[in-house]
């Protein structure tokens, strides 16, 4: 087990270090940094000043070398447009994110999951279908529409619910569902095929063949084994959405790393961009280490070996 | 480094969605989907003839009139007129140009690229297979959407440098899927005589190897598109991606925003057009991956 | 029949496939005493699992039962709710099945799946229930059964696993258990030895035993009374000493012929064989099913075969006597 968490490390590790030079290098040919500095329609003295000041003269494989070096002792450098240290931008808005991430996953949990226990022990009937049909056009539906759909019915026709910012929980629940419902129904689909499987096991006949209850049977017996993908799962996708929460962080002015990543690149802040690709890259590459390893406490065959 | 593949095989099942599609539609996928993309692709095509105005002819008298079906608007304009005036109906149908061209041709390009590293990998192995997978996990690892808006976004958004930029982002499904079925067929009986034969490699991978994995390339084709337009739509609805006055859905959408409290169908019309034409790509894609490869294959 | 625990009058389990309705258990009849053992013996897929399961009405979705009867402590089961049946399954009657390696659930510890229907039915503390499993852990021959109840079952082998389900049906004190080929799995010794136990424990504690096996074998060390189950009918049944002395049925006495006796039969000498296969059981089934392997076949066991019976002793075929 420890030298499977150990192997992972250090793929994590080479992972983060081939993220950190592709988002570098490809930033780097998309546009001029020193511009950025100098603002918009700067004069070209001013421009080469900058680029001088900034060491942005050396060649690009220099000037990534000082950049990593600067970054692994912590400096992510100055923010251009919002003129503060990165590091402290990006760690007062990281909580947001990880408030939105984490509630959207466990919406995603809390309608999947009982949905797709459901559709299994119902399998084949209307609950089914109704499950089904959600999860189809869930999937086709764009993200951005459905936060607009969920202004429209919260905030503008019932008036229940805020249309934008981050001072109180009720900001926070329609982008948990706008960003949670585009990952459900792969929860969804896990949990419905998993049962089904569990649910014709030889031990569930046991549980059955003991007098307990079809809800101890479901719950206890079946949906314990069936739900060990799952966490596995939930980490990826976590993952996932916190690199996806930039459109709904944006729909709804939510003031996280989203709308940081957002409103740096409409600024071309690089040294805030590069901070926050950076950062989400990383934070995913460990959650997938987590589901690794929760998955393999979770199974009891797995713990042992 | 075969530590990851359960991470990967989760982050993306290829026929996630398909399954339960095919469970709701049945055999009639295919029907119901081809034949709603065949209907977007045809208006796509004849847009210029199907328009009752220019798309990009401005009236800014008759701003934001309301579709035919509201009390205040008129057949003059089926679908309304945007905030500039613009008539709807008709920038709805050069609308489709956009999202199709880019559907079709982010698959493309990221389909060449990701099924030449995935037949790579699932053909050699070893070395290759290990390169491959530590791509496909670094390119897993960047959010797509922020690098994408990022690039876009300094490179100054148009139709090809999106195209681009998806392109080369978004190969990573194509890549674990054909490197998998491809690492099956070359199981198959035929495929080691033809080895034994001493039939060249890439005579092997093209020859027998592409044409066995066809059914899964095209299943993942139909979904990466779909899901190239959706990500087209969010990039122009957040500004960064295709630039005003075209007609793209998602741009449609971002500039009604500002209306949506008066007039809620400038979003409701682009947005239902996107997931009706995503609905319809994934329907159709299941359906091929039937008439490919029938259950039990 | 009367003072049987179990009596069962005419049960039929019909299953939906495909090819059309299969037709697995055809109106059977069968009654089991306390402190009895019945065998019901017969060749895989001739029904005899289905049956069990529709005793403990545990059949898969697709499996419709029927029966005329089905009296269980002369309670009928068939107009049982849910959870009235809930309160006598792993209570009153219990089973025990034939996989080892996987009818225990691989997410808990042996010891909390021994302990939940005691707790459930019982509305026992954990100590209590947890002094009853190491008791019957110990009964059914595991060591350090206190240790026993903290592991999960991969870590347990098949022959422990079997002595876990084995204890798990007795938690309750079941008046009936229903021990589905508890033995096949497992190595001949270890069979031996839980068939002893089976023995013993049906002497002590005077339940009524219902053992499905397919192994005469077995049938002969521990049998009461014996069903012989033929391609979803019971074909001759009767006290194990009768059946064995004098059995009736041609099917029967194939059966036995396969049987090698220890001391009788001499190495290299050939055993019996019934030639053919059980025919299938999708549709309508007419006549004698056994007529198409029968040495004694004639033009009449197209037609039903009929029932014949001496004293406690009763089969179906057209022979009165051999």
């Amino acid at each position: 087990m420890t030298v499977f968490i150990l192997k992972r490390l250090g793929l994590a590790f080479l992972v983060a270090l081939a993220v950190s030079a592709i988002a570098f290098f490809l930033l780097r040919m998309s546009g001029d940094v020193a511009i950025a500095i100098a603002g918009e329609g700067a004069r070209d003295v001013d421009i080469e000043a900058a680029r001088r000041l900034h060491g942005l003269d050396r060649p690009p494989i220099v000037q990534y070398a000082a950049w990593l070096i600067e970054t692994l002792r912590g400096d992510f450098g100055q923010s251009i447009f919002f003129k503060t240290d990165v590091l402290s931008l990006v760690w007062a808005k990281m909580p947001v994110t990880l408030l939105l991430g984490i509630m959207s996953l466990g919406f995603a949990l809390a309608v999947s999951i009982p949905l797709g226990v459901l559709a299994a022990v119902f399998a084949n009937s209307w609950i089914d279908r109704l499950a089904l049909s959600l999860a189809v056009v869930g999937q086709a539906l764009p993200n951005f529409f459905f936060a607009l759909i969920l202004v429209m019915l919260f905030s503008i026709m019932l008036r229940w619910l805020p249309v934008s910012g981050s001072s109180t929980w009720s900001h926070y629940v329609m982008p948990m569902i706008a960003l949670g419902y585009y990952v459900t129904p792969a929860f969804m689909r896990l949990v419905r095929a998993g049962m089904i499987e569990v649910l014709s096991s030889d031990y569930i006949r046991t549980a059955r063949a003991k007098g307990l209850p079809a809800r101890v049977v479901i719950f206890k017996h079946a949906l314990r084994n069936a739900v060990m993908p799952v966490v596995a799962l939930s980490a990826v996708q976590l993952g996932y959405l916190l690199g996806g929460s930039v459109v709904i962080e944006t729909v709804f002015a939510l003031d996280g790393l989203g709308f940081l990543a957002y409103q740096s690149i409409t600024h071309k802040d690089f040294p805030v961009i590069q901070a926050v690709v950076m950062l989400l890259s990383v934070l995913y590459v460990l959650l997938t280490l987590l589901g690794d390893i929760a998955n393999a406490w979770l199974n009891p065959r797995l713990r042992v070996s | 480094m075969t530590d990851t593949s359960l991470s990967l095989d989760l982050a993306m099942e290829p026929t996630a969605g398909a399954r339960m599609r095919k469970r709701l539609f049945g055999q009639k996928s295919l029907v119901l989907g081809s034949g709603l993309l065949l209907l977007i692709m045809l208006v796509a095509l004849f847009a210029p003839l199907l328009a009752t105005h220019d798309p990009y002819a401005q009236d800014l008298a008759h701003r934001t009139v309301p579709p035919f079906w509201y009390a205040k608007g008129s057949l003059e304009h089926i679908l309304g007129t945007d905030n500039l005036g613009r008539d709807y109906f008709s920038r709805l149908l050069y609308g489709a140009r956009i999202s199709l061209l880019i559907g079709l041709s982010v698959m493309v390009i990221s389909g060449i690229i990701g099924t030449t590293l995935g037949l790579l990998a699932g053909y050699f192995g070893g070395k290759a297979d290990l390169l491959v997978t530590f791509l496909v996990t670094t390119r897993l690892a960047m959010p797509v959407m922020l690098v994408a808006l990022a690039v876009v976004a300094m490179v100054g958004g148009s139709l090809p440098v999106i195209v681009l930029v998806l392109g080369f982002l978004k190969w990573d499904r194509f890549a674990v899927v054909m490197r998998s079925a491809t690492q099956q067929a070359r199981a198959l009986d035929y495929v080691a005589a033809a080895e034994a034969v001493g039939a060249s490699t890439p005579r092997i991978i093209l020859g027998e190897i592409l044409p066995n994995v066809l059914p899964q390339l095209i299943v993942v084709a139909t979904l990466e598109a779909a899901s190239a337009i959706l990500l087209e739509a969010s990039l122009s609805f957040l500004g960064l991606g295709v630039q005003p006055p075209l007609p793209s859905w998602g741009l449609m959408i971002s500039e009604a925003k500002n209306y949506m409290f008066f007039s809620f169908w400038l979003i409701a019309i682009p947005g239902t057009m996107l997931a009706l034409l995503v609905l319809a790509i994934n329907l159709a894609g299941d359906g091929l991956r039937d008439i490919f490869a029938p259950e039990g294959r | 029949m009367s003072g049987a625990l179990l009596q069962v009058e005419g049960l039929s389990v019909d299953i939906k496939t495909g090819a059309g309705t299969l037709h697995a258990v055809r109106d059977i009849s069968f009654s089991v005493k306390r402190g009895e053992t019945l065998c019901i013996v017969g060749e895989s897929g001739c029904g005899k699992s289905m049956t069990s399961l529709a005793i403990m009405d545990l059949l898969p979705p697709a499996a419709k039962r029927s029966a005329r009867q089905l009296l269980f402590a002369g309670e009928d089961l068939t107009r049982k709710t849910a959870g009235q049946l809930n309160t006598l399954r792993g209570n009153r009657m219990a089973m025990i099945f034939q996989e080892p390696m996987t009818a225990l659930n691989p997410a808990y510890t042996i010891g909390d799946q021994l302990m939940e229907g005691y707790r459930r039915h019982k509305h026992a503390s954990v100590a209590e229930a947890r002094e009853r499993a190491v008791f019957l852990l110990n009964k059914v021959g595991i060591a350090a059964a206190g240790d026993r109840l903290g592991q999960y079952p991969h870590q347990l082998s098949g022959g422990l696993r079997q002595r876990v389900m084995i204890a798990m049906a007795l938690m309750c004190g079941p008046e009936l258990v229903i021990a589905d080929e508890p033995t096949t799995a497992l190595d001949v010794t270890i069979q031996a030895q839980i068939l002893r136990l089976l023995a013993e424990l049906r002497e002590e504690l005077g339940i009524a035993l219902i053992l499905i096996t397919h192994d005469l074998g077995v049938v002969a060390r521990i049998a009461d009374q014996v069903a012989v189950m033929y391609a979803g009918e019971i074909i001759e049944q009767g006290g194990a000493a009768d059946i064995f002395r004098d059995p009736r049925h041609p099917y029967t006495r194939g059966l036995i012929d396969c049987i090698p006796l220890p001391g009788k039969t001499r190495p290299g000498e050939k055993l019996g064989i019934i030639p053919g296969v059980v025919p299938s059981l999708v549709g309508e089934i007419k006549g004698c099913t056994f007529r198409d392997r029968c040495s004694h076949a004639e033009m009449r066991c197209s037609a039903a075969a009929p029932a014949r019976q001496v004293q406690n002793h009763s089969w179906r075929c057209i022979l009165e006597d051999a």
